[in-house]
């Protein structure tokens, strides 16, 4: 960029902070998420005022969030692969094989002690990291759609855990692990969910802040061009699946901590949670748009619904009923304000020309 | 004079279509030439070639006097070279300022920048400077590409390229689009990067646009070159009868 004048910068530059403080709100207001929110607010109000201080208390949030944390580490790697515009079928098979393997690993090793449980987390993480690079690599280089691939990879995943273990679940899970999601605090906040802010925190970060976010969004908002400007579109891809694959064995660990067992059979609806979660959260199921704090938000709408319903004394199955409904919703509105939002922005832009001839 | 950049005798085939047959181009520091031709002239097909998105069946590309193997765009843009396509290769939901940067974002100042943290003010600042450079009228930074109108998007191809060719410029159809007053827009700043050193490839189907910013006029038919012309002495009806072969001339004016 050397060839550019820099005269005039400082008027330039004030006019662009007036535009960015002015497209703040603006885009704010815009973001799914901000709507969204709304509606877990109302939510969380509509419980309150039925079921007051049962619903509204410390305990019952800290028990929401330890039920939210599994998730919202997949959510995160999730709403990375979603703005690449694919999907991620396999987590929760991914999820199951990694703790099947990491449980084996600390089987072997004695099944007690911090070391033994270092390992399992080692384990754990590499496992799902392996099947995230498979995804990846059958998807950006294989070139096979990403639904069949993880389709696939979900059967495979969820199979072969089933043959190491024989379809039995492994019980023997390390006193550290059970104990830091049964005890530990740190800042007051339950150890998964403590994991859980972490990741959610960085992958923020990385998603809305680095170069490697940037990326990701490029690829979903057009391939073509993001490889046209030089980057390397089918390596970021297996970086990106990578992660989610990586997430998921940090997820599985988590689940074994949580449950102290593995969850061979209970992960099966696991991946169309968090999908959904991701898509009420306004990720664009189509790419290119997303953030990870709408999937936040999106995590804790059927979660509060679900503890609401129990405290209120409703079937616990209209949650399903519940987020079904936000989830088509949200989609239809979001796509409807965003069609809008075009249609003004293209006849204004076109009145303008017009006005100037 | 050596050329800058050079095309000489290169063909490519999609299965039995022969896009390019032995065609050959020149372009000089400083210097617009226009490319023009009917459609499945070889025109697309040539620009990807020289780069460094398409590789060549036959025949070879020189730089400098050089001969190159451009195999990616990275290649040709880290020899300077530029392409705003006729499909622009936006990111629609990505604004104007991270578009102009992408794939060269300016890394953060100090440890951040390793991570792969951006300098989002530095990069804003340098593509504001370059729309105005080039008098395009982008209406906010900050809103994604999609929601601008075609004129303010050709602005934004036509400002990313320019910010990082420092030798050659290629423009497919930049005028295609656009109404009375962006294409007056865009033919000043062609030929204000021109004045700056840099060869720009025109490439348009608006003869009256050519012939006004061009030096030479190059006419692909059938994936060959058939005529080069001076751009001041030629005439519509010139340019239109060596397109189509009506008028079969050989480096008629140059």
């Amino acid at each position: 960029m050397s060839t550019v004048a820099n005269q005039q910068d400082a008027v330039a530059d004030r006019a662009d902070e007036l535009d960015s403080a002015q497209s703040l709100l603006k885009r704010v207001v815009g973001l799914q998420a901000f709507w969204i929110l709304g509606v877990l607010i109302v939510i969380c109000l509509f419980f309150t005022v039925i079921a007051g201080d049962r619903f509204l208390s410390t305990g019952n949030f800290s028990l929401i969030s330890q039920n939210v944390a599994v998730w919202a580490v997949l959510g995160v790697g999730m709403t990375f692969v979603i703005i690449t515009s694919g999907i991620d079928l396999s987590v929760g098979s991914v999820l199951v094989f990694s703790s099947v393997v990491a449980a084996k690993v600390m089987e072997a090793m004695g099944g007690s002690g911090i070391g033994v449980a270092a390992v399992g987390i080692v384990a754990a993480i590499l496992s799902g990291m392996a099947w995230g690079v498979v995804n990846g690599a059958l998807v950006a280089i294989a070139k096979v759609p990403a639904l069949i691939v993880t389709l696939g990879t979900l059967s495979v995943a969820l199979g072969l855990a089933q043959v190491l273990t024989g379809g039995i679940d492994i019980r023997s899970v390390p006193s550290e692990l059970t104990d830091f999601s049964a005890y530990t605090k740190i800042l007051g906040i339950p150890g998964l969910p403590f994991v859980a802010l972490i990741v959610i925190v960085l992958g923020g970060i990385l998603l809305h802040k680095t170069r490697f976010g940037r990326y990701t969004y490029a690829i979903g908002s057009n391939e073509e061009a993001a490889r046209r400007t030089g980057i390397k579109v089918s390596r970021h891809l297996v970086l990106v699946y990578g992660l989610a694959g990586t997430l998921a064995g940090l997820g599985a660990l988590l689940s074994l901590a949580q449950y102290g067992t593995t969850t061979i059979a209970g992960q099966s609806l696991t991946n169309l949670n968090v999908i959904a979660a991701v898509v009420i959260g306004g990720t664009s199921i189509f790419g290119g748009y997303g953030t990870i704090f709408g999937t936040v938000v999106g995590l804790f709408i059927p979660a509060v619904l679900q503890s609401g319903f129990v405290i209120i004394g409703v079937q616990p199955f209209w949650q399903g009923v519940a987020v079904g409904s936000v989830l088509i919703a949200a989609v239809y509105v979001d796509q409807t304000r965003r069609a809008a939002a075009m249609r003004s922005a293209r006849s204004r832009g076109l009145f303008k020309r017009k006005g100037s001839k | 004079m050596t050329a800058l950049l050079e095309a000489r005798a290169v063909s490519r085939s999609f299965g039995h279509v022969r896009a390019l047959d032995r065609a050959d181009f020149d372009i000089s520091p400083g210097e617009v030439v226009g490319l023009i031709g009917d459609n499945g002239a070889g025109k697309s097909t040539l620009i990807k070639a020289l780069s460094g998105s398409l590789e060549l069946d036959e025949g070879e590309i020189y730089f400098d006097g050089k001969p190159v193997r451009l195999s990616s765009p990275r290649q040709a843009n880290d020899l300077g070279i530029e392409v705003v396509y006729q499909d622009l290769a936006l990111a629609p939901h990505l604004n104007p300022v991270q578009n102009v940067f992408l794939g060269r974002e300016i890394p953060a100042k100090g440890v951040l920048g390793h991570l792969g943290f951006m300098d989002e003010k530095e990069m804003r600042r340098q593509a504001a400077a370059s729309f105005r450079a080039l008098g395009a009228t982008v209406r906010s930074l900050s809103s994604p590409v999609g929601s601008m109108s075609g004129g303010q998007r050709q602005g934004i191809a036509i400002a990313r390229a320019i910010a990082w060719a420092d030798k050659v410029v290629i423009l497919d159809e930049p005028t295609a689009a656009l109404g009375v007053v962006q294409t007056k827009n865009v033919l000043e700043s062609v030929k204000r990067v021109r004045d700056k050193g840099i060869a720009v490839v025109f490439i348009s189907h608006s003869m009256p646009h050519v012939l006004e910013v061009c030096d030479r006029i190059q006419v692909l038919r059938l994936g060959r070159r058939v005529a080069t012309y001076r751009g001041r002495s030629t005439t519509v009806e010139t340019l239109v009868g060596a397109m189509t072969g009506a008028l079969d001339a050989k480096d008629g004016g140059a």
